[in-house]
């Protein structure tokens, strides 16, 4: 009797400490809610490029660079710098759009590192939480920024090269930056001996954390091999092969060479190189992922057995995607299938799991928990 | 907090503000150049094969590739500084749960700080000087160290769930 009072008593006093780390409108808070809903939301772009963009931008590349070698064969130098005019801008297309992907999800899991390290950041609560809004602002801009650079171009730009949007995104990166050294200073004050009025999050040994924790890392690990592996092996091949490619194009257009063995070459050579960095970035994306997240579970308001579905889901597809990736050189479009659910159950999991920090949130501020 | 932790944090914070000036600087000031550049040398290359000069063309792919070599290094330097700088942060937060002494912790945490900065810089080196043997000494020993010092953080982890 006298130990279970003691185990409801000792529950009581961790989640009473675990609602004071998650104060209503608190940068953490804001931090946590907009670092997961940017995450969430730059995995979505990312696997709505990955179904109905990627592909058919690699076709419309490789017949412009099959059109250009075709007009370089005619001797017809002003199509071959039209052509060139259009697969710059197909490039420009695909790489804006890997960039948008990269830099929301990047900006989201730096909003869940600083909601990690605002315990250990001396500066006054208001302007904690000003750095936060701004954080979560200048990571939904740059990639918003991004992503406009194709569409508005130099429309109305002053400038020789650079357009309003990537204005826009230099702007908002140049933002985040301003908040990572505000962070740092405050970072600096407490290592020096101020107080950061926020205290530490209950030590948690759980399941959910530590599933999280070693998975992430094993994740990582196997990424970091992985891209020592590319780098080691493949790296400089492909390089020394694209430019042999390329020659053999050249040859191909002004003998009686086949361009389109060519061509079919350097856009095998392009999804190779292709799947096998998405494989190493992704592996490691995903363990940092899943590290992050074993901090945020006690702010997860869900039962325990949901939680730990949607754990096992996240690390499903964290190694599904990256895995079926890689086939995609042996298996065709059913691997790049299977790789796109495998990224759809991570943002149904992340999903859930924001879900169950905005109840734990609303129930908070209710007064039903803490 | 511990020193580990203390130079997790800091090194990662550091690391963090360093990939990002560095990627605005580059996107100001380089990248746009450097695309521009990458794509004319290749329309020039094609150019010259419709006027059946085979040599030129040839030294236009070999400008196009020596500006992609430049490229690819420069955005993994942004890329590998700020995603290295990620782990150390999340390591700082994490590095408790780590069962190692203190001394041995610390020891882990300046391994990873310091193969962070440098791999990335040995990539960059490269660029310097195509082939350059230092630059890529330097790159493999810092993926090596990072690589050793994230096995050991495993294995730490691993322990403290025994």
């Amino acid at each position: 009797m006298a130990a279970a009072l003691q185990a409801v008593m000792s529950t009581h006093a961790v989640s009473a400490r675990l609602a004071e780390t998650f104060a209503p409108m608190s940068a953490r808070r804001l931090l946590v809610f907009g670092g997961i809903a940017l995450v969430a939301t730059g995995m979505l772009f990312g696997d709505i490029f990955a179904v109905f963009v990627l592909h058919q931008n690699g076709d419309a590349t490789g017949q412009a660079v099959l059109s250009a070698a075709e007009a370089a064969r005619a001797g017809n130098s002003t199509a071959v710098q039209a052509t060139f005019q259009r697969i710059a801008g197909l490039l420009e297309d695909h790489g804006t759009k890997v960039d948008t992907h990269v830099h929301m999800t990047d900006a989201g899991y730096l909003a869940l590192l600083l909601a990690l390290i605002q315990p250990c950041v001396a500066l006054p609560q208001k302007r904690k939480k000003l750095l936060a809004g701004l954080f979560v602002a200048g990571g939904l801009l740059l990639p918003v920024g991004i992503f406009l650079i194709h569409y508005v171009g130099l429309a109305y730009s002053p400038f020789a090269v650079i357009g309003w949007a990537s204005v826009l995104a230099d702007s908002a990166g140049a933002l985040l930056m301003l908040v990572l050294i505000a962070e740092a200073y405050g970072l600096w004050k407490f290592l020096r001996g101020a107080e950061s009025g926020e205290s530490e999050l209950p030590d948690d040994r759980t399941w959910e954390r530590r599933a999280l924790l070693s998975g992430g890392t094993l994740l990582i690990l196997l990424g970091f091999l992985y891209g020592a592996w590319y780098a080691g092996v493949d790296l400089y091949r492909h390089e020394a092969r694209e430019s042999q490619i390329l020659k053999g194009m050249l040859d191909a257009a002004t003998g009686a060479g086949d361009i389109s063995a060519q061509v079919a070459q350097y856009r095998s050579l392009a999804a190779e190189k292709a799947v096998k960095i998405a494989a190493h970035s992704h592996l490691i994306e995903f363990g940092l992922l899943a590290m992050l997240l074993s901090f945020v579970q006690p702010y997860v308001f869900l039962s325990k057995r949901w939680k730990r579905r949607w754990i096992v889901t996240l690390l499903m597809g964290s190694v599904i995607l990256p895995v079926f990736v890689l086939l995609e050189m042996n298996l065709g479009l059913l691997a790049g299938g299977i790789a796109d659910v495998g990224g759809l159950l991570v943002i149904i999991a992340l999903t859930a799991m924001l879900v169950g920090v905005l109840r734990y949130g609303g129930s908070l501020d209710a007064g039903v928990v803490g | 907090m511990s020193p580990s932790r203390m130079l997790l944090l800091v090194g990662g914070l550091s690391l963090a503000t360093l990939g990002m000036l560095y990627g605005l600087h580059y996107a100001l000031f380089a990248e746009h150049q450097t695309l521009d550049r990458m794509g004319g040398s290749l329309a020039q290359a094609f150019s010259q094969a419709a006027g059946r000069n085979l040599q030129p063309a040839y030294n236009s792919v070999d400008a196009y590739a020596s500006t992609k070599f430049d490229y690819v290094r420069q955005v993994d330097l942004h890329s590998h500084w700020i995603g290295l700088s990620m782990l150390l942060i999340v390591l700082g937060a994490a590095f408790d749960g780590v069962a190692f002494s203190e001394r041995g912790k610390l020891w882990i945490a300046a391994v990873l700080t310091v193969g962070s900065f440098v791999f990335p810089l040995g990539v960059i080196l490269q660029t310097l000087s195509h082939g350059a043997a230092y630059a890529s000494v330097l790159a493999i020993l810092g993926s090596a160290v990072v690589t050793a010092g994230l096995a050991a953080v495993a294995w730490g982890f691993g322990r403290s769930g025994q």
